[in-house]
């Protein structure tokens, strides 16, 4: 029914014009962006001159002048960063899941009340609770750690994940939770063994939005990482432009380049998870 | 269905009693309820209290009254980064969505390249809020950045867009709006589920395109129109990172970019006035809660519910 509405749709609308239109959108959106990869290649001069793609030689060195110009280098705040993301992958993913199995699956009092309060703080805005959450960590010497970073996550504080979870969760047949349950298994085990390997699609969209969220998040790792050796990337990434001249955009731009490449990757490979969770949680 | 649709679900009540497991929801949940504690209703609360205190980490917090909130109508730096805020809000919100609405109507329905065009138009929500994108951004609206190498080749020349007190702000704005994609795939999902009966109904009885838009597409799109604006304010409000980078942190030219949150994050963290910051958190909280309400209120009016 679709296809055919379609076609006679797409007769009416001339489609070569759209198919411009669409790519002409795209590209202006996606310019400024190409643009920097390829600057990221030219020397210093250069960048101001070309505002075209061409690149006229291979200038390297914005990229070896911009990963040593901190100390540490670049490589640790990878590093750093991959370490923050996974910590967070990881309690995401524990954390979010027995709270949406419970959302889902259990009868206990005040359930409904429980319920809307996750979700009333799926919009409540770091910067109400980031000022007393400061004062605890510091006060505990947590800062300078990834602890104010990860433990949040622990204790499943991302509740948009949690959501996104008992959404799956409540889509999945209970004859198998209540055949499972006339076998003997008490809720660990239908969480651990039934539930949990079904939910592997909401769980890789968990762990790609985490990824990605965690990658850019700058606001809190900007409180909470001060010392050089504990930076991000993001957080190392604005030092150093903040540190350097406005003329040297080649490596500013190199290191720019290299902040979003994981993203980047990401992207590419979860795709699919990622359109279908904003689409799951959105979509009506 | 969305985290909206279930609240308004909440409160029609529903839901019958059963068995419980509370002794089970207790160590499943167990987690959860730390985190509500320590890390998001408990800080809440505890900032209120700092709320009324002057505190700035190293001295014991000393008890001021409603001083800092008294503080709030009298701070011009801060009617200024509200102004700028609301600009900001109001502004590239409505924009953004229109942008997204156009682009995924223009996408619908099984058209060719459609998987590709939604993650090319979908990129930039990824990037938009990294601190690359920022330093990007200051370049390309910098006095000799890609904008005015664009203009002047077509003979006009440009200036320094992001040292304009006057354009600063517009730069940003334009970067939000940049960030269309991920309104336009709820929309597009939305789309997808309005059945294509009624355009053929439509169809048959001499419907133009222009009128199924205006009485099928926006009343039957009408929820997730109101979804991506609730959430787009509420994220709006939130914006830091690109201001902060673009600005080098101090809101600048001219406080030009000076959002609510660099403001309580100089407050906070720069001058560890932690009182004000703490009063400051509660009073955004307020502005965002009240922005909500007021949507949800209009919502009676325009949002069209199929069921």
């Amino acid at each position: 029914m679709t296809t055919e509405l379609s076609r006679t749709v797409g007769r009416r609308l001339s489609v070569p014009a759209k198919h411009i239109g669409l790519v002409l959108i795209g590209f202006v959106m996606l310019y400024p962006v190409l643009w920097m990869v390829v600057s990221s290649l030219r020397p210093g001069d250069e960048i101001f001159r070309s505002p075209g793609l061409i690149l006229e030689s291979l200038h390297a060195e914005n990229y070896t002048e911009g990963w040593y110009a901190l100390s540490p280098s670049f490589g640790t705040y990878l590093l750093n960063s991959a370490v923050l993301v996974l910590g967070c992958i990881v309690g995401n993913l524990v954390s979010c899941s027995m709270a949406a199995y419970a959302f889902a699956r259990l009868h206990f009092s005040g359930k409904r009340w429980w319920f809307g309060i996750m979700l009333g703080t799926i919009m409540l805005p770091v910067h109400v609770i980031i000022v007393p959450q400061y004062v605890l960590f510091s006060q505990i010497g947590w800062v300078n750690t990834f602890l104010p970073l990860i433990v949040p996550k622990i204790l499943a504080t991302d509740a948009f994940f949690v959501f996104l979870m008992v959404q799956f969760i409540r889509g999945l047949p209970r004859e198998l939770d209540e055949a499972a349950r006339i076998d003997g298994c008490g809720h660990p085990r239908i969480f651990a063994q039934i539930i949990l390997p079904l939910m592997k699609p909401a769980l890789a969209t968990t762990t790609i939005f985490t990824f990605i969220w965690t990658w850019n998040d700058f606001f809190t790792q900007l409180i909470y990482l001060t010392d050089p050796d504990m930076y991000t990337v993001p957080v190392a990434l604005r030092s150093f432009v903040d540190s350097t001249v406005a003329t040297s955009w080649g490596s500013q731009f190199a290191m720019s380049v290299v902040s979003i490449i994981p993203i980047f990757l990401a992207f590419l490979i979860g795709q699919r998870y990622l359109v279908k969770g904003i689409a799951t949680t959105g979509g009506k | 269905m969305s985290a909206l649709d279930e609240l308004r679900q909440l409160r029609h009540g529903g839901g019958q009693v059963r068995k419980r497991d509370n002794k089970a929801a207790f160590w499943f949940l167990a987690p959860w309820f730390a985190g509500l504690v320590f890390i998001t209703i408990g800080p809440v609360l505890a900032s209120f209290g700092l709320g009324f205190t002057k505190y700035n980490l190293i001295q014991p917090p000393k008890f001021i009254g409603f001083d800092n909130f008294a503080r709030i109508f009298s701070d011009e730096r801060l009617h200024n980064a509200l102004g700028v805020t609301f600009t900001y809000v109001f502004v590239s919100v409505p924009l953004q969505l229109a942008c997204a609405l156009v682009v995924a109507l223009l996408l619908d329905r099984g058209m060719r390249g459609l998987a590709f065009y939604r993650s090319a138009f979908y990129l930039p929500s990824l990037l938009g809020s990294s601190v690359a994108i920022a330093v990007l951004w200051t370049q390309v609206f910098g006095t000799d950045g890609l904008v005015n190498r664009v203009l002047g080749a077509f003979g006009i020349e440009g200036k320094g867009w992001i040292s304009d007190p006057d354009t600063a702000l517009s730069t940003l704005i334009v970067l939000n709006v940049w960030t269309f994609g991920s309104p336009m795939v709820i929309f597009l999902a939305g789309l997808r589920q309005i059945p294509a009966v009624y355009y053929e109904a439509a169809a048959i009885d001499g419907a133009s395109r222009w009128s199924q838009f205006w009485r099928i597409t926006l009343p039957l799109l009408s929820p997730i129109v109101f979804f991506n604006l609730v959430l787009q304010i509420i994220h709006a409000f939130q914006s830091f990172t690109q201001a902060f980078v673009v600005s080098g942190g101090t809101g600048g030219p001219s406080d030009s970019t000076m959002f609510y949150t660099l403001y309580l994050y100089q407050q906070g963290f720069s001058r560890f006035d932690m009182g004000y910051a703490s009063a400051l958190a509660w009073f955004l909280l307020l502005i965002i809660a009240a922005f909500t309400a007021i949507n949800f209120w209009a919502a009676k009016y325009w949002v069209f519910y199929d069921d």
